[in-house]
C-alpha cells in the first residue's frame, strides 16, 4: 500500500512551520515520528496534501527538571529517549515505567512523546499518563502560544483542541508529592499490541496516611483517555482499605467510563476489566505510596 | 552402507544467502522496461457489476494501460479445477465453480479483482486504480453457513440451485446399529474456525514475454511451478517449451501459495504478453488478506458411541465447510477433516456427511493442517466428554481406544483426499503417549502440582492429545542427479522450496549415496526449465515423495559410478567405496578417481557411448507413493489461566512425534515449533473476523494477531521413529503436524485449568473476551 | 506535478545521491533504488519488523520513513553485516542454531538484534524475546531465534 502524493515541507524553524501551517491549515499534516502517521497514509486512510516534516527542527528534543522540581518535555523527543532518561526515571517514575508498554523497540526509535499526545489514539498510554501526572502542554502558532492542561486536551477520537494552525512543542508536569505512589496496568492481546483495557494511577498520602488525593486514567474505555473523577472522589479523604478500592473501582467501571465494544472485547469485557485492573493499580499504588515511591 | 548424513542435524546450505540479503524473492526481480501493476478490488461482498470506467485512470500520467475482464475478450475464463470430484463414491454432489481473472458481472467476495492497472511503478498505478469509476449494484451478503443453505437465501451462483457447492457421505461399518448397542452416546456441536496463512513474503509474479524468442518467463511464489508452467501454456496456446515458470526463495507458504490459478496468475502473464514488456505485480499486506485464499469455518454434529468401559464403538458428524466464493479445490479440506474424525482410534463404525457451502467470502483452500486439525478437534473433544462422562483418565481412554502396533497397515475403509481408500501405514501409538505424558509429569502434575495451585489460588491445568497426520500423498515427483567434471553434484527437481529446508535434506541424501559431503551438492527446486514433471511442494509430501525421487535417483547414480569406476579401476563393484567426492578400491587406497575425472570419462569427446548406455555421470529417476504414509504424534501443554483477566501463559509444552525417518533433527524441530506457533494462533488469537455485509474487519497484521516470540512458549521435542513401509527411506511427512492437535490440546488444557468453573469448549479459537463470556454466562 | 528531492544517504559506508520523490518510502528506496534487495517488506504498517533497518544506529521500521527523512542520515541494512564467505557472528549463530527457515524476516531480526546485543552482551532468554517482540516469524516458532541469539552473544563476546 503506498501512500498518496503529497507535497513534503521540512522547514527549519518554528516560525517557518508555523506559518506553512498558517498558509495550509486542514490541507495540512505534521510529520513528527511517522510511527502512527505513516500507517494510515500508507492505507490511504489519511491523505494530507501537505506534509510538514518536523524532525530537521533543531531544539525541540530535551528533558530537563524545572525550578520547581518538575520535569520539561520537548515535543521531539523520541520514545526512546525518554525511556532511558534518569531526570524522567527520578522524577516521573509513573512515566518511566510506562515507556516499556509503548509499542515495540522499532516503533519507540522514532516515536516522539509530541506526536504520540497530538495524534491522540485512545489506547495512547502518554496521553493517560499525562493526565495522571496532571501535565500540561505548550503549543504554539504564528499568533501566540498557549498552554492547555493535558486534562482538557484530548476531546475526542484522534481529536486534540489543536488548531489547524498550532505545533504542540513542550509538555512540562509538575514536581510529584512526597508519599506518592503509582501504577500502570494493562491488558493487551500480545505483549506491544495496544491495551485492550488500561490504567494510569496515582495515589497520594497524607501525613495520616489517609488517600490525600488519587489520580485514575484510562486508555482504551472511549474516544479519548478518560479521568475517573468520581471515583477519585471515592477515594479522596479516606484511609486505604479493601471495601474503598473496591467502592472506587466499581464507581469507574459503571459510572466514569462507558466502554464500546469492538473486534477485540466487549463493552461488558471492557468494564469488568476497568474493575479488576483498577483494583491491582490501587494496590501498587499503596504499596508504593506507602515505601514512599521506592 | 552407512548413512553418514541423513539424519544428522547438518546445517543448511541456503543460509549464508538468506542470511546476507543475496536470495532472490520474486519482489526482488529487477527487469529493464519493467512495468508494474495495481489491482482494483472490490469493496462489496456481492454485487451485480454494471459499468466501469477507465477513462480517467488511463489519462493519469505513467499509466501504459488498464484491463478489465472485456479487455481479456477470448482470453478471459475462469481458472481450470484442481480437483476433480471424487469417483469413488456414490451420490456424491459437486457444483464446480471457479475463480475468474477479473470480474465480468458478479462480485463474489470482498477483494475480487475488477480491473487491473499498469504503470511505470506501482505508486502510480495506485493512484490510478483510485480513479476508476465502478457502478455496481450491491446485492445482500451471504455470510452465515446456515442461512447459505436456507431455500430463500440469494444465490451466489446463479445458475445452481442453492448455495451448496458439494455434498459427500462416506460410511463405516454400521454407525446406527452401534449407537444402539451403546452405554454412553455424546452429541456435541462445534464451531471450529482457522484463519490466514499470513506468510510473511506477500504473493508476487513478474511475467516476461521474450518477444524475439517467443518465450514466456514467470516468477512467481507459488508452491507449484510445473502445473502452472503447463497451465498457462494451455492457456495461452503456447508449448510446454515456451514457458518457464520459476518459484526462487519463497518467503512462507503454508497452503495458499499452492492454490491455483489465482486470478493474478491469469492476468498478469497475460498482461506481458499483450504489452510486450515485463510487468511485475506484488501483494501488499492487506490485498493478502482478501487475494490469497485462507481456511475458514466448519460447523459440526458430532457424536461419540461408547461402551462404559470407555471403548468407542462409533462416530458420527454432519458438518457444514465454508469454501467462500468459489471451490477450486474441491473436496481436499473437508475429506481430510473425515480422514482425521477417527484420530488414532480402532472405531469401526463410522458415518459422516460433509456440506461444503459458498458463502460471500474469500476462496477457503488448505492452510497449513489443511482440514485435519478439524477432524481432530472433534474426535479429541468428544473423547474428553466421554472420559469427564465415564470418571476416566484421559490418558486412560486414549491408550484404551488406539489402533493397536499390529494392526497395521490398517485400513479405514473410506476414501481420502486423493480419492482412494485412506490406509494408514504404520503407527505405534501407546510408547508416543507413555512418553510424552512421562516427559511433562502428567501423574505428578495431576496428583500433587495441581492441588498445590489450587490451593494457592491458582488456575493451572494440563492437556495431553494424540493425532494422526497422513501425508507423503502421491501422485509422484522426480529427480535427476549429474555428476559434474568439477566434482561437484548437481540436482533438480519440480518441488519448490519455502524454507522447509529443502537444499539440505535432499542434498544429505545424495550426499550418503554418491560419497560428497552435502555442501558440495547443489539443488535447484522449483524451476521447470530445470525440471517439469511433478506437482508440487503441498500436504507434507516432500520429505516422502521428492526425498523418495532424490534419494532413487542418487542410488542411480551410484549404481552407474560404481559401473565407470569398475571399468577404470579394474576392480569388482563390490570391492569398491565412494568417501569425500572419490572412488576407491577398499584397502588399496591409491586405486582410485574422483568423482570429476569419472564423470568426465563417462562423457567422452571421442568413442562411442555403448548401446543400452547413457553419457555422463547422470540418473533421473521418479517416485510415486502407493498411498500416503500417517505420521503421528502426541501433544501436552501445561497453561495457566489469570480467571481475572482472562490472559493465559503456557507453562510447559512437550511433543513426543513420529514421521518415521528423520532426515534432518534441526530441520524437523523446526517445522515442529513453527507448526505450533501457527495452532496456538488457532487457539487463542487468530480469527478472521467477516461482518454481516462480508466486510473483513481486520484485514492487517495490527488486527489478525499472530503470536510473536512473546506468546509462545519453550517446546520440547522427543523422536520416536516408526519407519513408513511404504517408501525405500521411510520417511513421512511432519510439515503439518505442529498446528494440527493444538486447538485440541488448548481445549483440554483450559478446561482442566477452570475444572472449578465446570467449563466445556465446543469451539476455536477463543480469546480473553470469549473465555470470559464462557465462564460468566455459562452458554 | 510532484518535486523530486535531492537526497544523500550514507548506506553501509557509501555514500548514495538520488533525486527522488517524497512519498518514496525507504524500505523501496533501498530496495528498488539502491538494488539493497536484502531488506524485505512484509506489511507496510509497522507491524511485522521484516523492514527494520538501523538509521544512526538505532533499529527503525524502514516502511514508515520516507526516503527524503533519511537524507543527511547514515542507515545501515543486512547487506552491511556480513557476506556469504565472510558472516558476522550473529549470521553465524543463526545459521549454526537453524534460526531461520524460509528466510524472510530474518534480514529484520538481525538487523533489530544488532543494537539490542550491543547493549545487552548476556541476554537471558526472556530478555530475547521482549527484545524480538516487536518481529514476526511464521515459520521458526522464534525458538531457534532465541538459540541463534544467545550463541550469538557467546560469540561476540569471545575478544
Amino acid at each position: 500500500m503506498k501512500p498518496a502524493p503529497f507535497k513534503y515541507l521540512a522547514p527549519g524553524t518554528l516560525e517557518e512551520t508555523a506559518d506553512h501551517l498558517d498558509e495550509h491549515g486542514y490541507d495540512a499534516k505534521l510529520l513528527a515520528g511517522g510511527q502512527s502517521l505513516v500507517p494510515m497514509m500508507n492505507f490511504r486512510l489519511v491523505q494530507p496534501e501537505v506534509l510538514i516534516d518536523l524532525n530537521n527542527i533543531p531544539g525541540l528534543s530535551y528533558i530537563r527538571p524545572d525550578d520547581e522540581g518538575g520535569v520539561r518535555i520537548g515535543a521531539m523527543t523520541r520514545h526512546y529517549q525518554v525511556e532511558r532518561n534518569s531526570v524522567i526515571a527520578e522524577h516521573l517514575p509513573l512515566m518511566h515505567e510506562t515507556m516499556p508498554h509503548i509499542a515495540t523497540v522499532q516503533i519507540r526509535s522514532r516515536g516522539t512523546f509530541g506526536g504520540s499526545i497530538a495524534h491522540a489514539d485512545p489506547s495512547a498510554e502518554l496521553a493517560a499518563v499525562s493526565i495522571a501526572l496532571d501535565g500540561e502542554f505548550r503549543l504554539q502558532s504564528k499568533r501566540g502560544e498557549r498552554w492547555v492542561k493535558a486534562n482538557e486536551f484530548f476531546v475526542g477520537m484522534f481529536t486534540t483542541v489543536l488548531e489547524p494552525d498550532e505545533i504542540l512543542v513542550e509538555a512540562r508536569f509538575p514536581k510529584i508529592p512526597e508519599r506518592t505512589g503509582w501504577a500502570i496496568h494493562e491488558v493487551a492481546r500480545r505483549s506491544h499490541d495496544f491495551a485492550i483495557v488500561g490504567v494510569t494511577a496515582s495515589l497520594t498520602l497524607d501525613k495520616k496516611k489517609n488517600i490525600q488525593d488519587a489520580r485514575l486514567v484510562y486508555l482504551s474505555v472511549g474516544e479519548y483517555p478518560i479521568r475517573a473523577v468520581q471515583a477519585e472522589g471515592v477515594l479522596r479523604g479516606h484511609e486505604p482499605s479493601d471495601d474503598i478500592f473496591a467502592a472506587a473501582a466499581d464507581t469507574a467501571a459503571s459510572r466514569d467510563t462507558d466502554p464500546s465494544s469492538d473486534i477485540h472485547a466487549t463493552s461488558d469485557f471492557r468494564r469488568h476489566l476497568i474493575n479488576v485492573l483498577t483494583l491491582r493499580a490501587l494496590h501498587t499504588a499503596l504499596e508504593r505510596a506507602t515505601n514512599n515511591g521506592k | 552402507m552407512t548413512k553418514k548424513y541423513l539424519g544428522k542435524p547438518i546445517t543448511r546450505n541456503e543460509d549464508p544467502q538468506l542470511l546476507t540479503g543475496q536470495a532472490l524473492f520474486v519482489d526482488d526481480v529487477d527487469l529493464p522496461d519493467m512495468l508494474h501493476a495495481a489491482f482494483l478490488r472490490s469493496d462489496y461482498a456481492h454485487a451485480h457489476l454494471k459499468s466501469i470506467d477507465i477513462s480517467a485512470a488511463l489519462e493519469k500520467p505513467g499509466v501504459v494501460a488498464v484491463y478489465t475482464a472485456d479487455s481479456m475478450g477470448d482470453d478471459w475464463a475462469p481458472g481450470p479445477p484442481l480437483v476433480s470430484p471424487p469417483p469413488t463414491v456414490k451420490d456424491v454432489v459437486f457444483n464446480s465453480r471457479r475463480q475468474v481473472p477479473l470480474v465480468k458481472d458478479k462480485i463474489r467476495h470482498v477483494g475480487e479483482a475488477i480491473a487491473v492497472v499498469i504503470a511505470e511503478n506501482r505508486y502510480i498505478a495506485e493512484d490510478a486504480a483510485e480513479d476508476i469509476l465502478v457502478d455496481l449494484e450491491p446485492l445482500e451478503a451471504v455470510v452465515d453457513l446456515e442461512a447459505a443453505l436456507k431455500p430463500d437465501c440469494i444465490l451466489i451462483h446463479d445458475d445452481l440451485e442453492s448455495n451448496l457447492a458439494a455434498q459427500l457421505v462416506q460410511n463405516k461399518g454400521d454407525y446406527q446399529a452401534a449407537r444402539e448397542k451403546a452405554d454412553l452416546i455424546i452429541k456435541k456441536h462445534f464451531v471450529i474456525e482457522r484463519g490466514a496463512a499470513a506468510a510473511m513474503e506477500n504473493r508476487g509474479i513478474v511475467a516476461d514475454w521474450d518477444v524475439k524468442s517467443q518465450h514466456l518467463t514467470v516468477w512467481d511464489t507459488t508452491q507449484a511451478p510445473i502445473p502452472i508452467r503447463n497451465g498457462l501454456a494451455a492457456r495461452y496456446g503456447l508449448s510446454e517449451r515456451q514457458v518457464r515458470v520459476i518459484a526462487p526463495f519463497i518467503g512462507g507458504a503454508f497452503g495458499p501459495k499452492m492454490m491455483m490459478f489465482y486470478p493474478e496468475e491469469l492476468v498478469i502473464p497475460w498482461a506481458a504478453i499483450k504489452l510486450g514488456r515485463p510487468v511485475k505485480w506484488i501483494e501488499d499486506r492487506r490485498e493478502n488478506f482478501y487475494a490469497t485464499t485462507q481456511e475458514r469455518i466448519q460447523i459440526h454434529e458430532a457424536e461419540i458411541a461408547l461402551t462404559s468401559e470407555g471403548r468407542v464403538l462409533g462416530i458420527s458428524d454432519q458438518f457444514l465447510h465454508d469454501t467462500g466464493a468459489y471451490d477450486p479445490y474441491g473436496l481436499t479440506i473437508p475429506l481430510n477433516t473425515q480422514s482425521h474424525l477417527l484420530g488414532v482410534y480402532d472405531i469401526p463404525n463410522f458415518t459422516s456427511e460433509i456440506k461444503v457451502v459458498f458463502t460471500n467470502k474469500v476462496i477457503s483452500t488448505p492452510v497449513r493442517g489443511a482440514g485435519r486439525p478439524q477432524g481432530v478437534y472433534a474426535i479429541e473433544r468428544l473423547l474428553d466428554m466421554a472420559a469427564k462422562e465415564l470418571g476416566m483418565d484421559k490418558v486412560e481412554i486414549r491408550k484404551l481406544n488406539f489402533i493397536p502396533p499390529d494392526a497395521f497397515p490398517y485400513e479405514q475403509n473410506y476414501i481420502d483426499q486423493a480419492f482412494a481408500p485412506l490406509i494408514f501405514d504404520s503407527g505405534n501409538y501407546l510408547p508416543a503417549i507413555e512418553k510424552a505424558a512421562e516427559l511433562i509429569g502428567y501423574e505428578q502434575f495431576l496428583k500433587v502440582d495441581q492441588p498445590r495451585y489450587r490451593s494457592e489460588g491458582r488456575h493451572v491445568g494440563i492437556g495431553i492429545v494424540a493425532f494422526p497426520e497422513t501425508t507423503g500423498v502421491g501422485p509422484y515427483e522426480g529427480a535427476r542427479i549429474t555428476i559434474e567434471p568439477s566434482g561437484k553434484v548437481s540436482v533438480a527437481t519440480g518441488v519448490g522450496t519455502q524454507g522447509q529446508g529443502h537444499f539440505t535434506t535432499f542434498a544429505q541424501i545424495v550426499a550418503d549415496q554418491v560419497g560428497v559431503n552435502p555442501r558440495d551438492v547443489n539443488l535447484v527446486t522449483g524451476d521447470t526449465a530445470e525440471f517439469h514433471w511433478g506437482t508440487g511442494t503441498f500436504a507434507s509430501r516432500g520429505a516422502v515423495v521428492a526425498a523418495n525421487a532424490i534419494h532413487a535417483s542418487a542410488k542411480a547414480v551410484r549404481k552407474k559410478i560404481l559401473e565407470h569406476a569398475s571399468k577404470h579401476l579394474g576392480a569388482p563393484e563390490g570391492e569398491l567405496e565412494i568417501e569425500d567426492g572419490q572412488v576407491r578400491v577398499a584397502d588399496i587406497p591409491r586405486m582410485s578417481i574422483s568423482l570429476g575425472e569419472l564423470a568426465e570419462l563417462a562423457n567422452p569427446l571421442r568413442g562411442a557411448v555403448e548401446p543400452g548406455t547413457e553419457p555422463g555421470l547422470e540418473a533421473t529417476a521418479y517416485f510415486g507413493p502407493q498411498y500416503g504414509a500417517t505420521a503421528f504424534g502426541v501433544h501436552s501443554m501445561i497453561l495457566e489461566v489469570d480467571v481475572e483477566t482472562m490472559t493465559v501463559d503456557i507453562l510447559r509444552y512437550v511433543v513426543v512425534e513420529d514421521c518415521g525417518t528423520v532426515l534432518n533433527p534441526l530441520i524437523l524441530e523446526g517445522q515442529i515449533h513453527g507448526g505450533i506457533s501457527m495452532g496456538i494462533g488457532n487457539s487463542y488469537y487468530e480469527k478472521l473476523v467477516y461482518d454481516d455485509n462480508g466486510q473483513l474487519l481486520n484485514a492487517s497484521l495490527a488486527d489478525y494477531l499472530i503470536p510473536m516470540a512473546t506468546e509462545m512458549p519453550y517446546i520440547e521435542i522427543e523422536h520416536q521413529e516408526t519407519p513408513s513401509p511404504l517408501n525405500p527411506l521411510g520417511s513421512k511427512g511432519v510439515g503439518e503436524a505442529g498446528a494440527i492437535p493444538v486447538p485440541a490440546l488448548f481445549a483440554q488444557a483450559l478446561e482442566n485449568a477452570l475444572s472449578d468453573y465446570d467449563l466445556e469448549i465446543r469451539e476455536t479459537p477463543l480469546s480473553p473476551n470469549r473465555l470470559y463470556e464462557l465462564l460468566t454466562s455459562k452458554g | 506535478m510532484e518535486d523530486l528531492f535531492n537526497v544523500s544517504i550514507l548506506c553501509n559506508g557509501k555514500m548514495y545521491e538520488r533525486s527522488i520523490e517524497p512519498r518514496l518510502l525507504l524500505s523501496d528506496f533501498l530496495r528498488h533504488e539502491l538494488d539493497l534487495t536484502g531488506t524485505h517488506v512484509g506489511c507496510e504498517h509497522g507491524v511485522c519488523g521484516a523492514c527494520t533497518v538501523l538509521v544512526d544506529g538505532l533499529p527503525v521500521r524502514s516502511c514508515l520513513m520516507f526516503a527524503v527523512q533519511a537524507s543527511g542520515h547514515e542507515v545501515t541494512t543486512v547487506e552491511g553485516l556480513g557476506e556469504p564467505d565472510n558472516l558476522h557472528p550473529i549470521q553465524e549463530a543463526f545459521w549454526e542454531a537453524h534460526g531461520l527457515q524460509c528466510g524472510f524476516c530474518t534480514p529484520g531480526f538481525l538487523m533489530t538484534l544488532i543494537p539490542f546485543l550491543k547493549e545487552n552482551p548476556k541476554p537471558t532468554r526472556e530478555d530475547i524475546r521482549t527484545a524480538i517482540s516487536g518481529n514476526i516469524c511464521r515459520c521458526t516458532g522464534y525458538q531457534h531465534i532465541i538459540d541463534a541469539v544467545q550463541l550469538a552473544a557467546q560469540k561476540m563476546s569471545k575478544p
